[in-house]
Formats: C-alpha cells, sequence, structure tokens
C-alpha cells in the first residue's frame, strides 16, 4: 500500500501550512519529516490521517491498510484515571472492536511492548505517576501492538532521554526491517542523517524529497530556513 | 428515639418519602457515571448548560398539555437532543471550541424557555419546572426514572470501551474507528435523557448537581474510573438519604436540601480526600522508598 499526493494543500483559515504537495509516500519506506517549525509538519500528518480537510488536492491510499499514529503528547489529559497496562492495552482495539475481550496472549504481548520500551515495572500505575518522557514511551508501547501497516509518528522523541531515544529508534528499524511503512518527524538532523534513508524537507513547500544525502544537503537545509524567515501574515491569494 | 423510628420510621410510614428516596437512587446510579465522565472531560459546567437547553422542550410539552409530565419530558428530550447535536455540529464545522457553542446555544434556549412559559403560566410554574418538587414523585414519574436509569446503565455498559477511551484520547479513536464521532453523541444523549427524568423531581438545575458532586467528590477518593464511578453513586444515595431525613426533620425543601447534603460530602472529601486533596497536599502520608 502507499500513499500518493495530488497537490495537496492542507491549512488553517486560507492560510497553507502544507502548499502544493506532490509525491508518493512509498510502501516500506522508512522517513524522516524534517523542517523549520511552522513548516507544515505536523499537519501534514493530521490530513495523512484524514484529521484535517485538504484545501485543495487530494491524498489518494492505494490498497486497504492500518494507519497508527502518534500525536504530539501534548493533546492528551494525562490526568485521566487509567492505568499504564490498560492504555497500551487499548492498542488492541483494530482487533478487538467494541466487544471483543483481551486475550491472555494479548495481555502478554502488551507486557512485552511494556518491557520493550522499559516501562514493565509502571504497568499497573495510572498515568498520572508518569513524566512526560515516561508516557511517551507507554503510548509507544501503544504503538507496537496495533499491529499497524503504516506509522506516523509525530516528534516521538521529544521529550525522550538519549537511552530511551536509541532504543526507541531500534523499534523504528524494527518495522521498517518486517516491511511496514514508517514517517516520523524529526528535529535531530545528525540521527536523521544516520538512521532514516528517505527525508521529505518541508517548510510549507516541499523543498526536496527522496533518499537522505541528496535531500539533506547545506543548499536545501538553507533555503528551507530561508523560506521559514519568510513567512507573513500577508498573503496574496495563490495562483497556482 | 430509637434508630428505626430516627431513620427508616419516615421512609417506611410516608409514601412520598419512599417514593422520593427510589427515585433518588434511580438517578444517583444513573448519573453516576455521566458525571465522572463530564468531569474528566472538563466538561462539568456542561451538564448545568444542558439543563437549560431542555427548557424550552419542557415549556412548549407544559404549553401544550399544562403539567403532563410525559408532553414535558418529551419535548425536554427533543430540546435537549436538538441542542446536542446542533452544537456537535457548530463545533466540527467551525473553528470554535464545543464549550464556547454550547455556552451561545444553552442562552438562546434558556431565554426562549422562559419566554415560552410566561406566555401561559406565572413565575410558581416557572419555579416548580426550574427546581422540581421530589415530595411529589409518583408512579409514573418513577417508572420513567427506572427506565431511564436502566436504560443508561445498559447503555454505558455496553459502550463503556468506546464513552471511556473517546474521552481519554479522542485523536486515537478516531485513528483506529470509523464513526467515532457518534459515541461523543451517544454520551450527550444519555446526559440529556437523565436530566429530563430527574427534572420533576429535583427540578432541571438541580438534576445536575445530583450527577456532578457526588462525581467530583469521587474523584478525591479513587484513582480508577470504576471505583470512582461506584463510589459516586454511593456518595449520591447516601445524600439523597441524609437530604430527604434532614428535609424531613426540619421542614425544609427536599430538592436542594439533599444537593446541599451531596454538597457537604464533597467539602469533606476536598478536605480530607486520599487523593488530591487538600489534606493530601499540606499533610502527605510518609513517602515512599522509591
Amino acid at each position: 500500500m502507499s500513499l500518493v499526493f495530488h497537490n495537496l494543500t492542507v491549512g488553517y483559515d486560507r492560510h497553507p501550512a502544507v502548499h502544493h504537495l506532490c509525491g508518493t509516500l512509498k510502501d516500506n519506506s522508512l522517513t524522516a519529516i524534517i523542517g523549520p517549525n511552522g513548516g507544515g509538519k505536523s499537519t501534514l500528518l493530521k490530513a495523512m490521517m484524514g484529521l484535517l480537510k485538504p484545501l485543495s488536492g487530494h491524498i489518494q491510499k492505494t490498497g486497504p491498510c492500518q494507519v497508527a499514529y502518534l500525536p504530539q503528547v501534548t493533546e492528551i489529559d494525562r490526568s485521566f484515571p487509567v492505568s499504564v497496562f490498560d492504555t497500551v492495552l487499548l492498542g488492541f482495539w483494530p482487533l478487538c472492536g467494541l466487544w471483543g475481550s483481551i486475550t491472555k496472549h494479548q495481555r502478554h504481548e502488551a507486557l512485552q511492548a511494556l518491557e520493550a520500551v522499559g516501562m514493565e515495572s509502571f504497568a499497573g500505575r495510572p498515568i498520572s505517576a508518569l513524566s512526560s518522557g515516561q508516557f511517551q514511551r507507554v503510548l509507544f508501547a501503544r504503538l507496537m501492538v496495533q499491529n499497524a501497516d503504516v506509522f506516523l509518528l509525530d516528534e516521538p522523541f521529544a521529550a525522550i532521554d538519549s537511552r530511551t531515544t536509541v532504543d526507541l529508534m531500534q523499534i523504528l528499524i524494527n518495522w521498517h526491517q518486517q516491511g511496514k511503512t514508517v514517517v516520523a518527524v524529526v528535529h535531530d538532523l545528525p540521527q536523521v542523517k544516520a538512521l532514516f534513508p528517505e527525508v521529505l524537507l518541508l517548510a510549507r513547500e516541499c523543498i526536496a524529497w527522496g533518499p537522505t544525502p541528496t535531500v539533506m544537503t547545506e543548499d536545501n537545509l538553507r533555503k528551507a530556513d530561508g523560506l521559514a524567515r519568510q513567512w507573513h501574515d500577508h498573503g496574496e491569494v495563490c495562483a497556482a | 428515639m430509637s434508630l428505626y423510628t430516627t431513620l427508616i420510621a419516615p421512609f417506611a410510614e410516608y409514601g412520598f418519602m419512599s417514593k422520593a428516596l427510589l427515585g433518588c437512587i434511580l438517578l444517583s446510579l444513573s448519573s453516576a457515571p455521566l458525571g465522572v465522565l463530564l468531569m474528566l472531560r472538563q466538561m462539568s459546567l456542561m451538564g448545568d448548560a444542558m439543563a437549560h437547553a431542555v427548557l424550552p422542550g419542557v415549556a412548549v410539552g407544559f404549553l401544550l398539555g399544562g403539567a403532563s409530565l410525559p408532553l414535558m419530558s418529551l419535548g425536554g428530550f427533543v430540546a435537549g437532543v436538538m441542542i446536542a447535536v446542533l452544537v456537535g455540529l457548530a463545533t466540527r464545522s467551525t473553528t470554535l471550541k464545543e464549550d464556547a457553542n454550547l455556552a451561545a446555544f444553552y442562552l438562546m434556549a434558556l431565554s426562549l424557555g422562559v419566554l415560552l412559559i410566561s406566555l401561559k403560566g406565572n413565575t410558581v410554574d416557572l419555579m416548580h419546572l426550574l427546581f422540581g418538587s421530589v415530595l411529589a414523585v409518583d408512579d409514573a414519574s418513577l417508572r420513567l426514572m427506572a427506565g431511564v436509569s436502566s436504560l443508561t446503565l445498559i447503555t454505558f455498559a455496553l459502550f463503556y470501551r468506546a464513552l471511556l477511551t473517546e474521552a481519554f484520547d479522542p485523536v486515537f479513536v478516531r485513528s483506529v474507528c470509523k464513526g467515532a464521532g457518534a459515541f461523543h453523541l451517544l454520551f450527550l444523549v444519555l446526559v440529556v435523557v437523565n436530566l429530563v427524568a430527574s427534572f420533576q423531581a429535583l427540578g432541571t438545575l438541580m438534576a445536575v448537581g445530583l450527577m456532578m458532586l457526588p462525581a467530583v467528590a469521587a474523584r478525591f477518593w479513587a484513582q480508577g474510573f470504576a471505583p470512582m464511578t461506584m463510589i459516586a453513586a454511593g456518595i449520591g444515595v447516601t445524600a439523597s438519604i441524609g437530604g430527604l431525613l434532614i428535609s424531613y426533620y426540619i421542614n425544609v425543601p427536599s430538592g436542594p436540601t439533599i444537593i446541599l447534603s451531596a454538597g457537604v460530602i464533597y467539602l469533606l472529601s476536598l478536605l480530607f480526600g486520599r487523593f488530591g486533596s487538600v489534606r493530601a497536599r499540606y499533610f502527605p502520608f510518609k513517602h515512599l522508598n522509591q
């Protein structure tokens, strides 16, 4: 399954955050989305999830697929009375639906996922007892049990210490090796260079998209930075 | 004066007292999970707004059939669901947040309701609709309450996973399940049905009290949703019994007394509760070694 963007523009109140994006997210790719703040990275993920309606253009999905999505942490209320383990079990929703029960095997799988992110000793604690980095790890465990074909991760390593980042990055690489499609918004450029085979450099417009060495050139990064400095409030109606 | 004559006899000897008690217990049971969920969604004031929103429908029922319970209940239900749907539509199709849209719609509904009642009734009728009279609960309204209470609890049990998860992480539910918006609407409909069922006993305004006060008090005693809900139901029942007895002995209106009893339990929980209370903050238990 692949995702194809046809001249996609997504934004807020006429102002585009993603402007005329064309291209294909290939099956079984491991892609980092990089770019300046306000460059449309989160917006693009939300549009891919169908949480935002495009201003123009569209996204074509070929083939049926399960998409798992990790939003930025700030959107969840962590004082909600739910345990760490139950949070992970939610990941089985696509399998269990509204009424199905959780099997013993699934409980075991959830515990393994918590172990993989180093949170197994917190299984019975309420999520209010966690730091934001620890909570992010729990959400990662939920993603792991979701068994999706496509993973969309919005700044998955934002609040996470370097040791855990290495562990979680290994999980991303495992998914990639299992044939899944993984897209992550990342700000750590050396990490992108070292570990992501493909990069989409987004500064509202797509600056470059392709194999990491061809995208992450000095020229491209400078161009993205230059565009970000020019953004202002008074756009004309777009002619394109 | 024995314990029996003090605590049991008023309910055993007077039909209006036992009916009032039964009605309040039914409402406490079904309102508890709804109140807890409203609180967790940070929509504690939303119940209050919905209680106002049912008023124009109740008023239309009142204009058509006088103080007829079926007509007023039906009117209230239709008006409440209409407002819930309109608020939902306005929120989905505009950038305004749900609470802002709700504020706008309920204020219009409340004004319309007051206007409609003044066409035919007088201020006494209005007071009755707004504040109810729990001691006038009859068999017909008891049946309505029993039906609504059962329906609410069964629906809640069936959609427990959906309702809870939608409150916790709506983005996640939307990512794994089509038609996730329907769960939120279902929840709002349950809230409206419960408010309508309790408006005769407690009035449209006090109905919210039995929904929210036990819920917010229970937050101080539990960390999981299920225990929180059970504690809330228990607090609701306790406040109902206590409030009815107090109002019986010192001869004051029952509805407000029940709500004030729940309020006292809330204040005690706020001060001495197990989790997040004033006590927990200033006099914490000894800390653990990890």
